[in-house]
């Protein structure tokens, strides 16, 4: 039990750390890096909730290709972030004032946090008990079948973001040579070689 | 642990969702395989599947059904519903027929687009609980972020496009908090079980601050007041035929949404919404009055008359009784019928060099071309609600509800408010008759714009002789909706 603590606080800690660092680190390499670890972390702290599906879908999904393509953006675009960072203090009292205004009004919310009795009920999910399957078991149960609904759905967005994309960026440059195989396989002799009779001593 | 296995639902109240998905994809599908293909081949394609949809829609059956896990209901109110948003929906698509072609946005996923934008709201209506309610009302915004800024080498256009994008993504954000704050208070997700647990425990704090965020993440959908300020820039700045469309569909989907959250889900908390409700209903009808006055571009013009509008169907919503909710669905019936005849009107704004946008190139228009003229007028003073227009019974319904439910000071300053509106929609009457005439738009108008106008204006002026039909319609929707 004891042990358990020590690394939910170890990794909580390291993941607030890293956090933090993200947004104040000059370098915007080293933010993406300590995005990566925040990122490690917080899948420690699903494994330590027993939920290792989601740990390994947060390291493979979100370390694996979004922090690796925020790596090649930031590379790419070569943004200047100091220029985008100055007058940052000048934003800073409002901003704080903002946040603890927030914070205050959500100390508030939260004060009046009483778990309903018949909330356990309510909240009664079709998921089985943990020790009865294993996470990725219970997900294969629900998501194809319950949850199809908003699967589906979720897949009907992720079409339209597609199409927004290339309808918004993709222009069909003329004069770009591309590759067409089927041209290339119905090339002939005829028309891939050209005879010329060369006179002799004097060249082409 | 078999028995662990939940079935497999039942998909067939979702058949006209389904149909409209599969078209929609099958029409992508034709439009990228064939080569050159413009969007009037879609376009006439997604009308058709509408056609398909809609008679789907009539004869289903109006029995409440609920389906995968209750998240997804189909009852006579979302069959009233879906129907006018597909009515709405296939006039801006036809409407959009000869603007695409000019303006040089002819490409085929813009129908496509239009097809999704649709299936998300028909999702929305559908909606029954808080994660699909999210579900449906993301995939309409994705896809209208990318309708507004489709004109992509139009920098107003693209300027429309992120504006709207940047400020619908904090909505969605808000209307997140709030759900989140909804299922931490009350411990579910589906409307009908946040109902149970607040009839049961009373109401606290937490879920009122979760109504307030839901409800601002939705009054941006509708685009009423103080969520209103991106609406004057996406309208004028969105290609014309997309404007009709956001200032219809979108706005009933959005409205069927709130009617839907706030009667299922929160009836015992009528006190406290009540309050937020009458706010935005008089603060919506104010703005959109005054605000309106100073335009000179047409199509901005518009945008604030949306917002007055969308106030003055809150007005029916505050009164929170059947006849209130019934007078909201005449209201937004009538005045889904009224915007796309003026969208008609916009678009046929178009001399040889291009279109134009402003009100005083309006002038002498009662002399060009008489008859839109006439029409266009009867279509400003029904938007005023100047009787025996229709207009004049969508603000008579949802008044009369207001005073029956004793809200006198809000339907006092929603008459007040109208009589402002009235103004400036009885200024372009007059700029159009009485003004020095500018030079003529380009004549004939596109057949189909003569068509939806003519329609329209048909339904404005005779509505008052046989208004039974509507009625009862959306009586019966009530009746689905407050058991």
């Amino acid at each position: 039990m004891i042990g358990t603590a020590i690394a939910f606080y170890l990794f909580a800690a390291i993941t607030v750390a890293a956090g933090f660092m993200v947004i104040s680190a000059r370098n915007p390499v080293h933010s993406v890096l300590f995005l990566i670890l925040a990122f490690f972390n917080a899948a420690a702290l699903f494994v330590l909730l027993g939920a290792e599906f989601l740990a390994l879908i947060l390291v493979i999904v979100y370390v694996g290709a979004v922090a690796v393509l925020f790596l090649f953006v930031v590379m790419m675009l070569d943004v200047d972030f100091l220029e985008l960072r100055e007058g940052f203090l000048q934003y800073l009292p409002v901003g704080a004032l903002v946040g603890i205004i927030l914070l205050i009004e959500l100390l508030l919310v939260l004060g009046s946090w009483v778990i309903a009795p018949e909330a356990a009920g309510v909240a009664a999910s079709p998921t089985p008990a943990i020790t009865a399957v294993d996470n990725t078991r219970a997900l294969g149960q629900v998501v194809y079948t319950q949850y199809v609904y908003l699967f589906q759905a979720a897949g009907l967005i992720l079409l339209v973001a597609m199409i927004g994309a290339i309808v918004l960026t993709l222009r069909h440059k003329p004069n770009v040579k591309r590759q067409v195989i089927a041209h290339q396989v119905a090339r002939t002799r005829e028309t891939g070689v050209e005879l010329k009779k060369v006179e002799p001593g004097q060249g082409l | 642990m078999e028995n662990a296995i939940t079935s497999v639902p039942d998909f067939l109240p979702a058949l006209p969702e389904i149909l409209m998905a599969v078209g929609a994809m099958a029409l992508l599908m034709y439009g990228v395989f064939r080569k050159s293909c413009d969007a009037h081949e879609t376009a006439y394609g997604a009308l058709a599947l509408f056609a398909l949809v809609a008679a789907l829609l009539v004869i289903e059956p109006n029995a409440s059904i609920e389906t995968f896990g209750g998240m997804f209901v189909v009852d006579g109110f979302t069959k009233f519903m879906k129907l006018l948003i597909l009515l709405a929906a296939a006039a801006a698509m036809v409407m959009s027929l000869t603007f695409i072609r000019r303006e040089g946005m002819d490409r085929f996923e813009f129908p496509v687009l239009i097809v999704l934008a649709t299936l998300g709201m028909f999702m929305m209506v559908s909606a029954n609980g808080l994660i699909s309610l999210y579900m449906g009302l993301e995939l309409q915004s994705l896809s209208l972020y990318v309708i507004a800024a489709f004109h992509r080498d139009n920098t107003r256009a693209t300027e429309a496009g992120l504006k709207y994008f940047v400020l619908g993504a904090l909505a969605s954000g808000m209307l997140l908090y709030g759900a989140s704050l909804i299922y931490g208070f009350t411990g579910s997700v589906q409307f009908a079980s946040i109902a149970a647990v607040l009839q049961s425990d009373g109401t606290n704090i937490g879920v009122i601050f979760g109504i307030v965020f839901v409800l601002a993440g939705l009054a941006f959908k509708i685009s009423a007041v103080p969520f209103h300020m991106w609406t004057p820039d996406v309208y004028e700045g969105a290609p014309t035929p997309v404007t009709a469309f956001f200032a219809g569909a979108p706005k009933v989907a959005a409205m069927a949404l709130i009617l839907r959250v706030l009667f299922v889900a929160f009836p015992s908390m009528e006190n406290e919404w009540q309050q937020i409700v009458v706010f935005i209903a008089i603060a919506s009808m104010l703005l959109g009055a005054f605000a309106a006055i100073g335009q000179s571009n047409i199509k901005r013009l518009m945008a604030y008359s949306s917002i007055s509008h969308m106030g003055f169907a809150m007005v029916g919503l505050a009164a929170g009784t059947p006849e209130g909710v019934r007078g909201v669905l005449i209201y937004l019936v009538i005045y889904v019928v009224m915007n796309a005849g003026v969208f008609c009107c916009i678009l046929a704004m178009q001399r040889k060099e291009g279109y134009v946008e402003g009100i005083s190139e309006l002038a002498g228009l009662s002399r060009n071309q008489p008859m839109v003229a006439f029409v266009m007028a009867m279509l400003m003073f029904s938007l005023a609600g100047v009787p025996p227009l229709a207009g004049f019974f969508g603000k008579f319904y949802v008044f009369m509800a207001a005073v029956q439910a004793g809200l006198y000071p809000l339907a006092v300053i929603g008459v007040l408010s109208s009589v402002v509106g009235a103004f400036y929609y009885l200024r372009i009457v007059k700029i159009m008759y009485f003004d020095e005439p500018a030079e003529a738009f380009v004549q004939p108008m596109p057949g189909e714009l003569t068509a939806i106008l003519g329609i329209s204006g048909f339904f404005t002026l005779f509505f008052f002789i046989y208004p039974a039909p509507l009625i009862i319609g959306a009586q019966a929707a009530v009746g689905a909706l407050l058991p």
